[in-house]
């Protein structure tokens, strides 16, 4: 089994803030990891550290079996890294189409705006937007925008996809649908890590879930095992009653 | 969307441009030749100003710098090495390139105002140097001798040949712009302009993107200022490196609208009738002229534009037709 993702000890820090405190885990190609814990627990913050946009104080991130750690953002979306923002950031005053031409030119295979015209338009139909193709992409509403940061990054058609909150302010209905999308891309080999706030819907998708807690790793495994874990349950909402209701209603 | 000969956006613009330009050569006036001058430099300094402001998101100030340092560089060529005009304008084109080449490695890493006042700073600074450098004059500039002309079939000859050059330059910068927009160097300029920080996270090289878009932007300006400065038969610090000739190219792109290939031109065109009107006019207030009140109005005008029509007459006209949007490149 090739791993595609290596992170190896990563710290963190914000000024006196520890964000991060030696997270260490791997992910196999094809492997779909979940990334869960309480608000402020670092997860974005991991993302930017293996995404290029911060460099980490200590620690390594191997991607694709080389050492990546202090790469820019660009070098690594060359090699094949693409991801979604928590906050979304459509390019407001260009079309939808051409916000998702923009993953397609840029991304590793480097296409032509043709090739990524057409590229563009297989990607917003798999997602949904197809309909909103024409119109700025700062008109969406807050669902649709979520669907065109997949978008974007699908467009790329990345070896490796780093998933931020995609399910956040969606309906039941809506987030099902948004699953069954990621497990297609999943199908389609490509490698994702997703955050995650909404249990049932991670523990459908991921292969392994891996907890967060104050920028410490407090458990890593299937995903069965890690929502039993009172560790966890502790750590996400501080009372093991409350965790249990909110992951029988997610 | 790719094919330029296909979209009547880039007609329209083009066929502005072109109709422009030959007016005066129909007319074979040189009152009109001079106004002819006037506008197609403004369109060519707005038009490539849009590059990096209206495309790539990077206010500048310092746009003229390109402009004074082509024209000197030509100028120098012309009268020290005696250089034919048409290899002097590809030099002024080269040198400015190289110089944006230069700075963009240097200030294009700073953002927002903080980008432009580097800009204000370059144009000082070359400002400054020119005005000190021996080699150019120093504070009095170049002056060609009156024979320079005889190579072009003396002066009436050299300044409808100059023009026709400016034609040319005008033309080509329109087709240039529209290129651009539509290619996907230009998509990746945009992308910057929308979000820098989204943009590395696609994959685009921002800095190298940046660095081309100042490169692109100041090739025509550099040309352009060997042309005038020919035309003018001298160079002076002052005249090369006005800084209110690039605060003027800013309006005209911010009334014309910003990041469209048609704006700029309408821009500067109305921008300089606007202009014309006003040194033409016997108008006073209170003991000066109206005239000596340009600058006022322009930044007058600059305010009002900023307030309610933030992007400009073509952005405005796009976004309340959609219709239009086809039409107005
Ligand atoms: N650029 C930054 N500068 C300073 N502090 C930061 C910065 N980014 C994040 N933090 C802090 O780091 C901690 C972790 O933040 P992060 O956004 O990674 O959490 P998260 O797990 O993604 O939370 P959420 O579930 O709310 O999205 C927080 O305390 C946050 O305030
Ligand atoms: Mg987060």
């Amino acid at each position: 089994m090739t791993l595609i993702l290596q992170v190896q000890a990563v710290t963190k820090r914000f000024g006196g803030l520890q964000a991060l405190t030696k997270v260490t885990f791997d992910l196999a190609q094809g492997q779909v990891l979940g990334l869960i814990g309480p608000n402020g627990a670092g997860k974005t913050t991991l993302f930017n550290v293996i995404n290029g946009v911060y460099t980490p104080e200590e620690g390594r991130i191997l991607f694709l079996g080389k050492d990546v750690t202090g790469k820019k953002s660009y070098e690594l979306a060359k090699m094949g890294m693409a991801r979604t923002h928590q906050i979304v950031r459509p390019l407001k005053e260009l079309t939808v189409r051409e916000n998702v031409i923009v993953g397609a030119c840029y991304g590793h295979e480097n296409h032509d705006l043709i090739s990524a015209a057409k590229i563009a338009d297989e990607v917003l139909s798999f997602v949904g937007i197809s309909a909103r193709a024409d119109q700025l992409a700062g008109s969406l509403n807050v669902a649709q925008k979520k669907r065109l940061e997949m978008a974007r990054a699908l467009a790329a058609r990345p070896k490796l996809l780093l998933l931020d909150e995609v399910l956040a302010g969606l309906t039941p209905s809506e987030i099902d649908g948004m699953v069954k999308t990621v497990l297609s891309i999943r199908d389609q080999g490509v490698s994702i890590v997703m955050i995650e706030h909404v249990m049932k819907a991670i523990m459908n998708v991921s292969d392994r879930l891996f907890v967060l807690d104050y920028g410490q790793q407090i458990a890593e495994g299937g995903p069965e095992e890690v929502v039993h874990n009172p560790k966890v349950i502790e750590a996400y909402l501080g009372d093991p009653q409350m965790a249990q209701k909110l992951m029988e209603e997610g | 969307m790719r094919k330029i000969w296909l979209n009547p956006g880039f007609w329209l613009v083009l066929a502005i441009v072109v109709a422009l330009g030959a007016w005066p050569i129909f007319q074979q006036d040189a009152a009109a030749r001079e106004t002819g001058f006037t506008v197609l430099l403004a369109i060519v300094m707005a038009s490539s100003l849009n590059i990096v402001m209206g495309y790539t998101g990077y206010v500048s100030f310092g746009h003229v710098v390109f402009y004074g340092i082509g024209g000197y560089i030509g100028m120098y060529f012309i009268d020290s090495l005696g250089l034919p005009l048409p290899v002097a304008v590809l030099f002024g084109g080269l040198s400015s390139a190289l110089l944006a080449f230069l700075l963009g490695k240097a200030i294009l890493r700073l953002r927002g105002a903080y980008f432009a006042l580097a800009t204000i700073g370059v144009n000082e600074a070359a400002r400054t140097f020119v005005a000190n450098f021996q080699p150019f004059g120093a504070a009095t500039g170049i002056e060609l001798q009156f024979s320079v002309y005889k190579a072009y079939g003396g002066a009436l000859q050299a300044l409808w040949l100059v023009y026709y050059g400016v034609v040319g330059i005008a033309i080509f910068s329109v087709i240039f712009s529209y290129y651009i927009k539509t290619s996907k160097f230009g998509l990746g300029l945009m992308t910057i302009r929308e979000d820098e920080d989204a943009a590395e996270v696609i994959g685009i090289v921002t800095p190298n993107a940046k660095t081309w878009a100042y490169v692109l932007s100041a090739i025509l300006p550099g040309m352009l200022g060997v042309l005038f400065f020919f035309k003018n038969g001298n160079v002076e610090p002052g005249d090369a490196f006005r800084l209110g000739f690039s605060i003027e190219s800013l309006v005209m792109i911010m009334l014309g609208g910003q990041g469209t290939v048609l704006g700029p031109v309408l821009g500067a065109l109305g921008y300089q009738r606007l202009r014309g009107t006003l040194l033409t006019s016997d108008l006073m207030i209170g003991s000066l002229p109206l005239k000596d009140f340009q600058l006022v109005i322009s930044g007058f005008l600059m305010l009002l534009i900023i307030l309610f029509i933030p992007s400009g007459l073509v952005g405005w006209l796009r976004q309340r037709f959609a219709t239009l949007r086809r039409v107005l490149a």
